[in-house]
């Protein structure tokens, strides 16, 4: 009988608790846009307020950097220059610095890694590079900043060469070997996914290994590698650390990696600590160079990513 | 007629070198990475080698009634007692220039350690004692050596008369070294000597309280979301696009976001380790989602079937069987997004985390520094003493990193089931 009063027909009951906890878990996953939002609306508001002082064009196209508070009404020179430009310029030089240190260590470094290493070998090396990748840009920094930079001023003196104790060259090669597990891994993983029928084909008509990676394997993974090599530009575009404490605050426009340049970030970092009152364009400016920076990584991670996501499903 | 045989045999001999340098470029550029990681952690630890022990002086200190009042010995000067018995070690010294570097000796905190001994041994008044106090880091550097003393004397920080004192100080046993606990267990100072990282410590422990607090549960809410109830939709497509693109915005970012919105807008206490948790999390998140994603993608289909066949709904099926089982995973990504928390130094700038704090903090909303900060802000410091505590901060930094690394290693290894 008990059988019976079991109503197979009976609707299923919407089941509310399931949908609350489902909602909840949406909104959890929503917070990553809404930091999205958030950062933009921060730095636009300020950015607008800054642009209201400050013309975008005196920004934008400016050759002089010298952010300056008037102390007193009417004071020479109170406005302060607002030129990006040199800032551009000493993020490129460094930036431009890393990537020529970190492109050939990266690679050479992959191919070993991914075409040669024996596997016992990859077990050691692999998280031996990525434990350059966990330590802290701060320990860099004092490395570039009380190791690196006075050897090079030294040796450089050597050679007769004026060289400035805080120069591009320290922080750009100790940022270098920062991004060199982020390139070697990324290109790693680009590699082994080269189909293996590729690689026989080459030494089926009797390339060695070296040729079959370098006609054969590298031109196949070139457009992930490309893709590695952007997400690591913007990586060092956007580090802070290494240059705030290696390279200076002087800008100026400069491609000699002797001098001492500044950059986007160590600005960020030179407006904002201390006190100073919160609408001076002084501060304000930090937050138009906070967007001006936001957008160029953005745009290089969005290209990056996609080439990197396009060329793995090409081969999968 | 050309030997063919003969110019291929020259021409592989030519491909086989070739290949030999090839593969040798590869090792030598691993070579260069892993010397560069090695020179560097060597170069911090012997830097850091210098904070092991602290150098100690004996002062012969009369604590007689007369110096101090029975009833409040608070009250005493105990500068005054420092100075008076580093005099009676010295009597022929008389100058008032030659007497300010003979006080110079002993750290200022020395007066601090004498009132603190008498309180804690309140048996000690009104009797002369021999005690140790802390010496000052200019004595510490020249005892250990570190001092060039071939240099003239107006180039180094301890004069030729400091040294003449301390050599007698030495020869008969007033002066020695013991373990310097103090780093460990001080906060930051204007003295070296005495300087310690515990403020900045605990500083750093309640950010990642925070940070933990908030980017775990968010991070696995979202995870579950994505992976296992989001539709495939525009929406879903927009927010995995917008985490992998949050994961690679610079940190400094992360700081502006912090001052503007956190501090500026929603007033929350600048410097605290609240809202140098909450930019932690931020940022940290991306690093958790993709990690428990990831964890979640581990367990079999199977899993959810078998629970769906049997009559679970999909909630039941996602929280009862599916998520148990990737928690492990999920940990571990949690920790190791921790470990690039506990490094991170520029957004905690950006909110003013930079404060020159001596006292421990007592809870979250109390202005603190974090390690890091400490160290940035000791790397700026131009005494060489203050450079050997850098580095020995960065040592205990990275002490901190390996062991949270290592625990995600471990938690791995045991509790990782393969399907």
């Amino acid at each position: 009988m008990v059988a019976n009063s079991i109503n197979i027909s009976t609707p299923v009951r919407p089941m509310w608790g399931d949908r609350i906890v489902v909602s909840i878990l949406a909104t959890f996953a929503g917070v990553a846009i809404i930091v999205t939002i958030g950062i933009v609306l921060s730095l636009i508001f300020e950015t607008i307020q800054f642009f209201g002082k400050v013309p975008i064009t005196d920004f934008l196209f400016g050759l002089e950097w010298s952010p300056q508070t008037a102390i007193r009404e009417g004071q020479v020179g109170s406005g302060g220059a607002f030129g990006v430009l040199p800032l551009i310029n000493g993020t490129l030089l460094i930036s431009a610095i890393a990537m020529l240190v970190a492109t050939p260590l990266g690679l050479t470094s992959a191919v070993y890694l991914s075409e040669y290493a024996s596997k016992p070998a990859r077990v050691w090396i692999k998280p031996g590079l990525e434990i350059l990748a966990g330590i802290p840009t701060v320990v860099y920094g004092f490395f570039a900043a009380l190791t690196l930079a006075p050897f090079i001023r030294m040796t450089g003196g050597q050679f007769g060469l004026q060289i400035a104790s805080e120069s591009a060259l320290a922080a750009g090669i100790v940022m270098g070997i920062m991004i060199v597990p982020l390139i070697s891994s990324l290109s790693d993983d680009v590699m082994n996914s080269v189909p293996q029928s590729l690689r026989d084909a080459s030494f089926g008509l009797g390339a060695t290994q070296s040729e079959t990676i370098r006609r054969v394997v590298f031109p196949a993974a070139l457009p992930g590698i490309s893709g590695a090599l952007l997400l690591a530009a913007s990586r060092a575009i956007g580090e802070t650390m290494i240059v705030l404490m290696a390279a200076g605050l002087a800008a100026k426009l400069s491609l000699n990696p002797l001098d001492a340049v500044t950059t986007i970030t160590v600005q960020i970092v030179a407006l904002l600590t201390g006190d100073q009152e919160f609408d001076s364009a002084k501060t304000l400016s930090a937050f138009a160079l906070g967007l001006f920076l936001f957008v160029i990584t953005l745009c290089i991670n969005v290209v990056a990513l996609h080439i990197v996501r396009k060329y793995q499903e090409n081969y999968d | 007629m050309i030997d063919f045989t003969k110019k291929a045999g020259f021409n592989l001999i030519r491909r086989h070198r070739a290949e030999r340098r090839f593969q040798w470029t590869g090792r030598g550029a691993i070579a260069i990475s892993l010397l560069f990681l090695l020179f560097m952690v060597g170069s911090i630890l012997r830097d850091a080698s210098g904070v092991i022990r602290q150098t100690q002086i004996a002062l012969v200190v009369d604590l007689s009634v007369e110096n101090i009042d029975p009833a409040d010995p608070a009250s005493a000067s105990y500068g005054g007692l420092v100075k008076s018995s580093l005099r009676n070690m010295f009597p022929d010294v008389t100058d008032r220039k030659d007497k300010k570097r003979l006080y110079n000796l002993a750290s200022p905190e020395a007066s601090f350690e004498i009132a603190r001994m008498v309180k804690e041994n309140p048996e000690l008044l009104g009797t002369t004692q021999t005690l140790w106090v802390t010496a000052s880091d200019d004595l510490d550097l020249y005892i250990r050596g570190k001092v060039d003393v071939s240099l003239p004397e107006r180039q180094r920080r301890i004069s030729d008369a400091q040294i003449a004192w301390v050599d007698v100080l030495q020869s008969s046993g007033n002066i020695q070294r013991i373990a310097n606990w103090m780093f460990l267990t001080n906060g930051d100072s204007r003295e070296p000597e005495i300087a310690g990282i515990l403020s900045a410590l605990v500083g750093s422990a309640y950010s990642l309280a925070v940070c933990f607090a908030l980017a775990f549960p968010i991070g696995i809410g979202a995870a579950i979301y994505l992976e296992e109830f989001a539709p495939a939709n525009r929406l879903s497509d927009l927010i995995e696009v917008n985490i992998n693109n949050l994961a690679a915005v610079p940190s400094i970012v992360f700081g502006l976001l912090g001052l503007s919105i956190f501090l500026g807008y929603m007033g929350l206490p600048r410097s605290s380790p609240l809202v140098g948790g909450m930019v932690l999390a931020l940022m940290t998140l991306p690093t958790m989602i993709i990690a428990a994603r990831a964890s979640l993608q581990s367990v079999p289909p199977s899993f959810r079937e078998g629970a769906l066949a049997l009559g679970a709904s999909p909630v039941q099926a996602v929280f009862h069987h599916v998520f148990p089982v990737a928690l492990p995973g999920m940990l571990t990504g949690a920790i190791i997004g921790m470990a690039q928390a506990l490094g991170e130094t520029a957004p905690l700038l950006m909110i003013g985390m930079v404060a020159f704090i001596v006292d421990i903090p007592d809870s979250i909303l109390e202005p603190a520094t974090a390690l890091p900060v400490q160290i940035f802000l000791w790397a700026d410091s131009p005494e060489r003493a203050f450079t050997e505590k850098t580095a020995a901060a960065i040592i205990v930094l990275l002490i901190f990193l390996i062991l949270m690394n290592l625990i995600a290693i471990l938690l791995r290894r045991k509790l990782e089931t393969r399907f």
